[in-house]
């Protein structure tokens, strides 16, 4: 299957949007866009983080899901505790997508555990408040945690617990920090709104807690990277290998004191823009440290993440360093390159996932000629789609208003800019880019098409229009895509695959796409008697 | 059996107003139940002589799933079923799953059943119709008739209009109807005749004018209802009155609630301005 890449994205458009009622067709209209491109990388506006139309079978997550589930899920050592009915709980219990390692096996890994107060009628009638100090008593009883984080659900945001009165009535009985979440499903548009729930706790209950200074020359916070797969163990070791010292990982394979001792490295390196941009803000204003954008999805966004590090440091021993590390692993990646290349070249992709990873692994498919021919995220916002520049003309809507914006000013005693603004001048003059994110759709060819919050029947139709050679998506989507005879690799989870991250992630990722792209297997999910419309076996009906 | 609501503005009367109509009720021989659906618990109060009666919610919460209809409904003045749905104390939990909750609990456990040999079920309805919960009285299969009570008091009035909002709703999905209002006097000018008016224009009628009486007060004080307190006084009759205009009403409407402009130029024609 090599895919249709001779199709009018005009056209195209049109097909999606034929079956929707003229004004649903309007909405979605806004936010499928022809890629478009001009001088100085400006794009068409599309638009991006609004409600979901009722009816549309969207592959949306909730705000419950993006605050306990991506953003606090992957630490290992605080306690999460869903406040509400069982479901919401289990749901969310991370059996396998996210990785951790514990520094020795005395050290506390909760995360194959999951914790819920399990609501009942009679909770709901008399409030809950009580079986939630209960439930927060108990499991300090058991496992003596740092910290416990509490969740609310919907039912729980219905009957007006407040979770916040018992974090703190309990942490001032337990001694130890909890802290609450007000993260009811309903209250954002997708998980999106999650994010910024979780951020705006971690900032004012976690981050700079910590009293211990980190050792080392280079340090580094990782944000947005949730050690999907074990990506975050890849990354560790390279940095290791690098000289550099990671502090913290927002929050793959991360630890509450990494959390808390944050604010003592000396540069923040976002991964995922959209779940975890305002906590680089804040620490920044709070602490100075300054943050840029970092990608370590394919081997050529990799080096360049090592190189802007290196820059930014400024320091001789780092670069070479550094420069000797790419040498090595570039060799490795480039053998592999060679070789799977030639079967991919010029091949048709398709990813609709997260607010990042539909832009990230563009370039790992790129490393082996493979187009992305439309791509889109599940909860992004414009700035992840058109670049942080559009975000003074982003229009803040009531469902945005609904989320806090904490006010963050200078920390009296522990603000200390890393580098003084002369330095961060003559770094930007050197081409390295502080508090910036370009976007998605600036680094995707023209006519290539963009669809913000994808739906069910767009996603059959578009592999139907373009066929092709892979679809990328999670786990609601795979077996509707795979029925259409199409390869599907996850992305929200590496299902039984993975890690991706960097470069022996990459040489894994070709390999991987290789084998679907390239499996015979996809062209027999349709039955014989489906394609040829004749039947397999003819027989007579005999009577004895 | 005949299944009555009564809704009203909070503090207007109605439990009060139930638990002496179904005293004369139970004068009449008719047999009666009476679930208070107001979280504070105080519908059956005159009927058991006092607060006497622990909740269904309190029940089923320290009993589990081994609740038995002996359990939540106890025996009152002349024979009457009592019964409390109850709810949470103020400012936690959720009141109207509480009712609901409770309501379906009766349901199942048989309180309606015919060998009950009920003639009445009273559902005596907390204030306004404020959420989903308060209105599960009222919701298809429950009750089918439903008084309001009301005096010649503006913000009253205003609170039965917007009951009837309520009603219009379930009346079209279901079967329930207004069967009246009941004016519970607060000595307002010309009030007889102003709630007269009101309740055409809803396309209702006024089941019965209660004056005021501080006899009602007295017995309140006792723990009873004027009948069992004192048969003879006047105000046992106007009770007596009201039972047995409910027993014998036929007129069941889907009410047809006025504009508030509507509303206020009623005030207004009876009497607000005269004095």
């Amino acid at each position: 299957m090599s895919g249709n890449n001779k199709k009018d994205a005009n056209k195209v458009v049109d097909e999606l949007l034929k079956v929707y009622p003229s004004k649903v067709a309007r909405k979605r209209a806004q936010q499928i866009v022809i890629n478009q491109k001009d001088k100085e990388l400006n794009v068409p506006e599309i638009k991006a983080n609004v409600r979901t139309t009722p009816g549309i079978i969207t592959q949306r997550g909730c705000t419950y899901a993006g605050c306990k589930g991506v953003v606090l899920g992957p630490t290992r050592d605080i306690l999460n505790l869903t406040h509400g009915p069982i479901g919401c709980g289990f749901y969310s219990w991370l059996t396998r997508r996210n990785q951790t390692r514990p520094p020795t096996d005395k050290d506390d890994n909760f995360m194959t555990y999951c914790f819920s107060t399990d609501m009942q009628d009679s909770e709901i009638i008399f409030g809950g408040e009580k079986k939630l100090a209960k439930a927060i008593e108990e499991a300090y009883n058991i496992f003596k945690p740092k910290a416990i984080g509490i969740f609310a659900t919907c039912p729980v945001g219905l009957i007006g617990d407040d979770i916040h009165s018992v974090a703190k009535k309990m942490s001032d009985k337990l001694g130890i920090n909890v802290f609450g979440f007000s993260c009811e499903g309903y209250k954002g548009v997708s998980q999106s709104a999650g994010h910024h729930i979780a951020n705006n706790q971690l900032f004012k209950h976690v981050i700079g807690k910590g009293k211990e200074k980190p050792k080392g020359k280079f340090r580094i916070n990782l944000l947005g990277e949730y050690n999907i797969g074990g990506d975050a163990f890849l990354i560790e070791e390279l940095l290791e290998k690098c000289g550099i010292t990671l502090v913290s990982t927002f929050s793959g394979n991360s630890s509450y004191d990494g959390f808390a001792n944050s604010h003592n490295a000396d540069l923040n390196c976002i991964m995922c823009h959209r779940s975890i941009n305002y906590v680089a803000d804040m620490i920044e204003k709070k602490y100075g440290i300054p943050w840029i954008k970092v990608n370590f999805l394919g081997a050529d966004a990799s080096a360049k993440s090592l190189r802007k590090i290196a820059q930014y440091f400024d320091d001789n021993e780092l670069t070479e360093k550094v420069e000797k590390v790419i040498e090595e692993e570039m060799a490795k990646v480039k053998k592999a390159q060679k070789e799977i290349r030639p079967r991919n070249e010029g091949k048709l992709a398709m990813m609709f996932v997260g607010g990042s990873r539909a832009h990230h692994y563009q370039e790992l498919f790129n490393e082996i000629g493979m187009k992305t021919i439309a791509a889109g995220y599940e909860f992004a916002h414009r700035d992840d789609y058109e670049g942080r520049k559009v975000l003074p003309t982003i229009q803040i809507d009531a469902d945005s208003r609904n989320i806090e914006e904490l006010t963050v000013e200078a920390d009296p005693v522990e603000y200390q800019p890393r580098k003084t603004e002369e330095e961060i001048k003559a770094l930007e003059k050197a081409g390295l880019e502080f508090s910036g994110y370009e976007g998605m759709m600036p680094t995707m060819e023209n006519q290539t098409l963009i669809i913000d919050d994808i739906s069910q029947a767009e996603t059959e139709k578009l592999i139907d229009i373009y066929k092709p050679a892979i679809f990328c998506a999670g786990i609601k989507e795979k077996y509707t895509v795979q029925k259409s005879g199409t390869p599907m690799l996850q992305l929200h989870s590496y299902d039984y695959g993975g890690p991706f991250a960097v470069f022996d992630g990459a040489i894994n990722f070709y390999k991987t796409v290789d084998r679907m792209v390239n499996a015979r297997i996809w062209s027999f999910v349709k039955a014989p008697w489906q394609t040829t419309g004749k039947p397999v076996l003819e027989a007579e009906l005999v009577h004895n | 059996m005949r299944k009555v609501a009564i809704y009203g503005k909070g503090g207007i009367g109605k439990s009060t107003t139930t638990q002496n109509t179904v005293a004369a009720l139970v004068e009449m021989g008719k047999k009666v139940m009476v679930v208070g659906c107001d979280p504070k618990a105080d519908s059956t109060r005159l009927l058991l002589g006092g607060l006497a009666q622990k909740t269904v919610l309190d029940t089923l919460r320290e009993e589990g799933e081994d609740v038995e209809l002996l359990d939540i409904r106890k025996e009152g003045y002349g024979g009457t079923l009592c019964v409390e749905s109850g709810g949470p104390e103020p400012g936690v939990g959720c009141a109207g799953r509480g009712i609901i909750t409770s309501i379906n609990l009766l349901e199942q456990l048989g309180a309606y059943t015919d060998d009950q040999n009920l003639d009445y079920a009273f559902y005596d309805v907390l204030g306004d119709v404020v959420c989903g919960g308060f209105a599960m009285p009222i919701r298809e299969g429950k009750a089918q008739e439903i008084y309001i009570v009301c005096s010649g008091e503006m913000m009253a009035m205003y609170a039965a209009n917007n009951i009837c909002k309520g009603i219009v709703k379930f009346a079209e999905a279901g079967g329930v109807r207004l069967g009246g209002l009941i004016c519970n006097s607060r000595n307002v000018d010309n009030e007889r005749d102003m709630i007269d008016e009101f309740a055409k224009r809803l396309g209702t009628q006024m089941v019965h004018f209660l004056p005021r009486d501080n006899d009602v007060q007295r017995a309140e004080i006792k723990r009873m209802s004027v009948i069992e307190w004192n048969p003879d006084v006047p105000q046992a009759n106007e009770y007596r009155t009201l039972a047995s205009n409910i027993d014998a009403n036929e007129m069941f409407v889907i009410p047809k609630p006025m504009k508030i402009n509507e509303l206020e130029s009623l005030l207004l024609d009876f009497g607000v301005l005269v004095a």
